[in-house]
């Protein structure tokens, strides 16, 4: 049986599901009990899990990320709550220097068994501290694990796969997507990771598009196919693992790669992918590999500039139209 | 009543929480009416803490400011016009539309800046300390920030520094009983005086909503900063009349409306203050109404002209990523 549900409902159902499995599984952020959260994504779960378990805290992220990966050291699977993807600067000692690396640095030893719950997206008017989408930031950091959800489907089974890893994994939600619905079926699931989901077939472009942008490439996929241009949309789910073979196999076909991902352009996801597919699948493409990020500026406020900074379904056709011209494309 | 004042400081400041007032009712207003992008924090209720403190000032005394900082903005001097022009995301805003609510910043008049990360101006207040300490000017820097602010671990590692090397600021928390959805006692142990108190800091605790209390302290630890006896510490208790953010509209499920009206009513900062001013004979009650009619006035035009004011060519979004550098 499936039903349509919100992105917010998915990861609300995920989080209690794994917490009624596990009682080792702990939450704690700002305003995440009473309040559930300001975009009102865990409403109801102190009501039943108490406030042992949906911990509120001081704004302290710092504090607080701290205090999960001692937790998740000695026994509990902390879930924390990020409110913005922006406070990620905040806390990146605790994350990077110490929740990363500590099961490499004790020889396998020690785990860190915890999730970071956060967001990422422009374009609501938040400007330049609140908007920004740092994936990137934490992929680069060997030891995290960095899931990407597209959908209030994917969002509720990576989040299970998440809480159950005994590493940790940092979540980024799109926050222009919480109350976007899709299937997501009643039985239980888990999505795992390093797997890519390839959401709609295609033989002569191949777009590879991560969390909010997998819409955009599937919005130019549906224009391009009236132009009878066939694009293949790939959702990779996942940034770290990654699931490179799908992809190869995508681009060996198609013969052409557009990659989109809301973080800047320079030095980010989209050069990483773009990279992987240049190396390994370079005798297959007729044209350069074109990646589309966010300009490489803070998120400005205004409107009128705040729309152009990010990748749109429009420019992601206008790029397919000319790489399968055979036009050479430099990235803007 | 210090000596120092006269009519005319008065009226300033009784102007000055009327013009604060009179901008988030239409703030407020444009949000509702949805015209305004994004969500912006309302200042009302708490104008005694910024124009107390910023009457204290000069000019080329420097503020950092918060989320919730409209108040400060207009305190320290900020006009209507380019205040709207910011909030609307217009070419003529303070930021050329750049920053918005959030991030309004007015350098002329020595605002460095709102700050969309709580307590992430505590730094930049230290610093602007520091440089008055090493290059002589006299400025004084006052930070400001909430209750919730003091839960950052940046202000006791700014605190200790501020203390070692006797920096001129004075950082002011306004304490409105609330951080977001949660109410202060629940996310602060102890008290917040002592924890200034512990690193030597000279801690004053003062009705926010008494504007001359405020500024009668904020004068005399202005000066003292002056002459090298800063940093000091001030926890103003204070109300926000609104939610959390403009959006924030059904709360009763962790603040009451009785709560609200009862502050409204008893300790509303301009009210009282206009009460003072009549009982002392400075104002008589209508000429309080005409200056809050030709303030509401001044506000509604400026509503007008940002609404009708030009967005900035998309060719300024890579504008500004860098300062120029003389070669
Ligand atoms: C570092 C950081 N954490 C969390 C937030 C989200 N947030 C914005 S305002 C706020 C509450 C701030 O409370 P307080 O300092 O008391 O200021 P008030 O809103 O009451 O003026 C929170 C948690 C943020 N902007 N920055
Ligand atoms: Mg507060």
């Amino acid at each position: 049986m499936t039903r349509q549900i919100t992105l917010s409902k998915a990861v609300n159902e995920a989080i209690a599901e794994e917490m009624r499995r596990d009682p080792s599984v702990i939450l704690l952020g700002e305003d995440v009990a009473e309040a559930g959260t300001p975009f009102k994504v865990l409403s109801g779960l102190v009501e039943e899990f108490g406030m042992d378990r949906i911990i509120d805290t001081p704004i302290s992220e710092p504090g607080f990320m701290g205090i999960a990966v001692g937790a998740a050291m000695t026994g509990c699977r902390p879930i924390v709550d990020l409110m913005f993807g922006d406070f990620l600067y905040l806390i990146m000692d605790q994350l990077c220097n110490q929740a990363a690396k500590t099961h490499y640095m004790s020889g396998g030893k020690l785990n860190v068994p915890l999730v970071l719950r956060t967001n990422m997206g422009a374009t609501r008017r938040s400007a330049a501290q609140h908007s920004q989408s740092l994936q990137a930031l934490v992929a680069h950091v060997p030891g995290l694990k960095v899931a990407m959800p597209s959908s209030a489907y994917e969002a509720k089974g990576l989040m299970k796969t998440a809480i159950r890893d005994n590493n940790p994994v940092v979540i980024f939600e799109d926050k222009l997507m919480y109350n976007d619905k899709a299937e997501v079926p009643e039985e239980e699931y888990l999505i795992p990771f390093g797997k890519a989901n390839i959401k709609r077939e295609g033989r002569d472009v191949t777009l590879v598009a991560t969390s909010s942008m997998v819409q955009v490439a599937e919005k130019a996929a549906e224009i391009l196919s009236r132009e009878n241009i066939s694009a293949e949309v790939i959702d990779p789910r996942t940034l770290v693992p990654f699931d490179e073979e799908t992809i190869l196999q995508s681009v060996k076909k198609t013969s052409r790669a557009i990659v989109i991902d809301e973080g800047h352009q320079s030095f980010g996801v989209t050069a990483e992918i773009a990279a992987r597919i240049s190396e390994k699948a370079f005798y297959h493409l007729d044209a350069p590999v074109i990646r589309m990020g966010a300009m490489d500026v803070p998120v400005p406020f205004s409107p009128a500039l705040e729309d152009i900074t990010v990748p749109t379904p429009d420019g992601v056709v206008e790029n397919a139209r000319r790489i399968c011209r055979g036009e050479l494309v430099h990235a803007a | 009543m210090s000596a120092k004042h006269n009519t005319e400081d008065y009226l300033r400041m009784y102007r000055q929480m009327v013009r604060i007032r009179a901008f988030e009712d239409n703030a407020n207003q444009l949000y509702l009416s949805a015209k305004m992008p994004g969500l912006t924090h309302m200042y009302s209720g708490q104008e005694a803490v910024a124009v107390g403190i910023c009457e204290a000032l000069t000019s080329e005394d420097k503020i950092t400011s918060t989320h919730r900082g409209h108040g400060h903005c207009v305190a320290k001097g900020a006009e209507f016009r380019e205040m709207f022009c910011e909030l609307l995301g217009k070419e003529e805003g303070y930021c050329r539309g750049k920053g918005g609510s959030m991030h309004i910043a007015d350098q002329a008049n020595g605002n460095l800046g709102a700050n969309a990360i709580v307590g992430g101006s505590m730094g930049i207040a230290t610093g602007s300390a520091l440089s008055a300490k090493y290059l002589g000017t006299s400025h004084v820097t006052v930070c400001f920030f909430g209750d919730g602010a003091t839960a950052q671990g940046l202000w006791y590692e700014v605190m200790n520094m501020a203390a070692l090397w006797k920096l001129p600021v004075i950082y002011a928390c306004e304490n409105n009983g609330y951080s977001e959805y949660t109410k202060t006692a629940e996310i602060a142990a102890g008290s917040l005086t002592a924890r200034a108190e512990a690193f030597g800091i000279e801690a004053h605790k003062v009705d926010g909503q008494d504007v001359l209390a405020v500024n009668e302290l904020a004068r005399s630890l202005t000066e003292r900063c002056r002459k090298g006896e800063g940093p000091f510490f001030i926890e103003l208790e204070t109300y926000r009349y609104h939610g959390h953010h403009v959006g924030d509209i059904n709360r009763d499920y962790y603040r009451s409306k009785d709560e609200e009206s009862e502050w409204k009513k008893v300790r509303d900062p301009i009210t009282n203050f206009g009460k003072w001013l009549m009982e002392q004979k400075i104002m008589t009650a209508d000429e309080l109404v005409e200056i809050d009619k030709e303030i509401s006035a001044d506000a509604e035009a400026a509503v007008t002209y940002a609404l009708d004011a030009k967005y900035p060519d998309v060719n300024e979004v890579s504008m500004h990523v860098f300062a120029e550098t003389a070669a």
